[in-house]
């Protein structure tokens, strides 16, 4: 089947970026093979394990459930976007401080969605925290690491801003 | 794996929406959120011949909350409408079943009233729909039409949309006062598919005995299963209510099915279980209690 092809614009880690795409293409698709932005991985590609999470005008969406063309015009950041001068963020040295994480397959979905958690909650509770990585799946750590991590990473958070 | 071949449209204003359903027709599926479409799409589940792709129509995404109840636009996030004070305020239950949502990455992105087209048994948002007596509105070339929740769920993953037809917004209606909400579920993980989740509503009258009483049970029908119990509690002070009761008449008013999660039995039990609790939250909060 000849598909018929759809020019996107993103703006990808504050670059804007281009791609030609069939309109059944998924945005984590799209960031890996058509952008080469490889730091978004792809479990399940269905919704449940939340490895390809990144931030979509800021907030946390699974790109594995977005089509690349829904998307035209809109601000994407992934894994590769959340350093700053290549300097790892607070989110990022957290968790490489706590050891929250062995294989690291997960870690680009967790770092995006805990980024934008701790944003609109920079404080906050166990539960909270834990109610936030609920829908991100790790098979190595046992998750005590990656929740040691999202406090740790608040305290750095609020340290930096002081 | 990644989703079949489909003819894609981007439409830009409602009309244009309508035109490309009414031409697509059987073949047209619309995409929202795209937290269950594509999912099914990427699981070769579905294969439509042609995605109608709502995102850029502009006006779909309200939330108005009167004091008559929550009109929710069919591009509206969920977590949007959990956020809302507003919609809270007119209608309790919109933010208790929808902390109950999946996941937050998925309510950013999915919407309420895909939920409601979906129209999964399992799924919190239909029940909410049913329980209130609330109503999909369906439109199309032809018009409009509003369609009440008892008639607008007609089967597993089965509404009464019809080909050519856009579901644009879902009204969510308020409760009188001296009444009160509340949504229970027991999932085998948190942010899965309940294997029983029960919404209940209770109204009080002027000496706060029971006036009026229901539930909606998830996970154990075709569609959302909604009781009456009214005559269950009898007119009597929500604070003696004899809840356990209450709870035999539910049980014995649903036909669950047995799967790999759970027994028809267990089923039955479960929701038995969790609308006695949610019909006492719900009877604490019309008394203006926090439950």
């Amino acid at each position: 089947m000849n598909e018929t092809r759809h020019h996107v614009t993103l703006t990808v880690n504050g670059v804007v970026r281009e791609a030609t795409v069939p309109g059944r293409r998924l945005l984590s698709d799209c960031l890996r093979h058509d952008l080469g932005l490889t730091g978004t991985h792809v479990g399940c590609e269905h919704g449940v394990c939340g490895a390809c999470t990144v931030l979509l005008d800021g907030e946390p969406v699974r790109s594995c459930l977005t089509l690349a063309v829904t998307v035209d015009g809109h601000e994407i950041t992934t894994v590769e976007g959340l350093a700053r001068d290549g300097e790892l963020s607070p989110v990022q040295r957290a968790f490489t401080e706590c050891h929250a994480l062995q294989c690291g397959f997960c870690t680009p979905g967790f770092l995006c969605t805990v980024t934008a958690f701790l944003r609109d909650n920079p404080a906050p509770t166990e539960e909270e925290a834990l109610e936030a990585v609920a829908g991100n799946l790790c098979r190595c750590t046992g998750y005590q690491n990656i929740l040691k991590a999202v406090h740790r990473a608040a305290e750095l958070q609020a340290e930096e801003d002081r | 794996m990644k989703p079949p071949p489909f003819g894609y449209h981007g439409p830009a204003t409602l009309g244009e929406a309508l035109d490309v359903l009414a031409e697509t027709g059987p073949g047209g599926k619309v995409l929202a959120g795209g937290q269950s479409l594509i999912p099914l799409l990427n699981m070769r589940l579905a294969a439509p011949a042609h995605i109608i792709d709502v995102n850029r129509v502009p006006g779909l995404d309200g939330i108005e909350a009167r004091p008559s109840g929550v009109r929710v636009g069919a591009l509206a996030r969920h977590a949007a409408v959990e956020r809302s004070p507003e919609a809270a305020a007119a209608q309790p239950l919109l933010r208790q079943a929808l902390r109950l949502v999946a996941h937050p990455v998925i309510r950013n992105r999915g919407t309420v009233v895909g939920s409601l087209v979906h129209a999964d048994p399992a799924a919190e948002m239909p029940a909410v729909l049913a329980l209130l007596g609330g109503s999909v509105r369906l439109a199309s070339r032809g018009g409009e039409r509003e369609v009440p929740a008892a008639e607008f769920f007609t089967g597993p993953m089965e509404s009464a949309l019809r080909p050519g037809e856009l579901a644009v917004s879902a009204f969510f209606p308020a409760l009188p006062g001296r009444s009160g909400t509340a949504f229970h579920e027991v999932a085998r993980r948190h942010g899965d598919y309940a294997v029983a989740g029960v919404a209940a509503a209770v109204t009080l009258d002027e000496d706060f005995r029971i006036a009026a009483a229901r539930v909606a049970c998830v996970s154990v029908g075709p569609v959302p299963v909604v009781v009456d119990v009214t005559a269950a509690c009898g007119p009597r002070p929500a604070a003696s209510a004899d809840w356990a009761a209450v709870a035999g008449a539910v049980r014995d008013r649903i036909e669950p099915e047995g799967d790999i999660h759970a027994t028809a039995d267990y089923r039955r039990h479960l929701t038995g279980v969790l609308a006695a609790r949610a019909l006492r939250d719900a009877a604490s909060a019309a008394r203006g209690e926090e439950s």
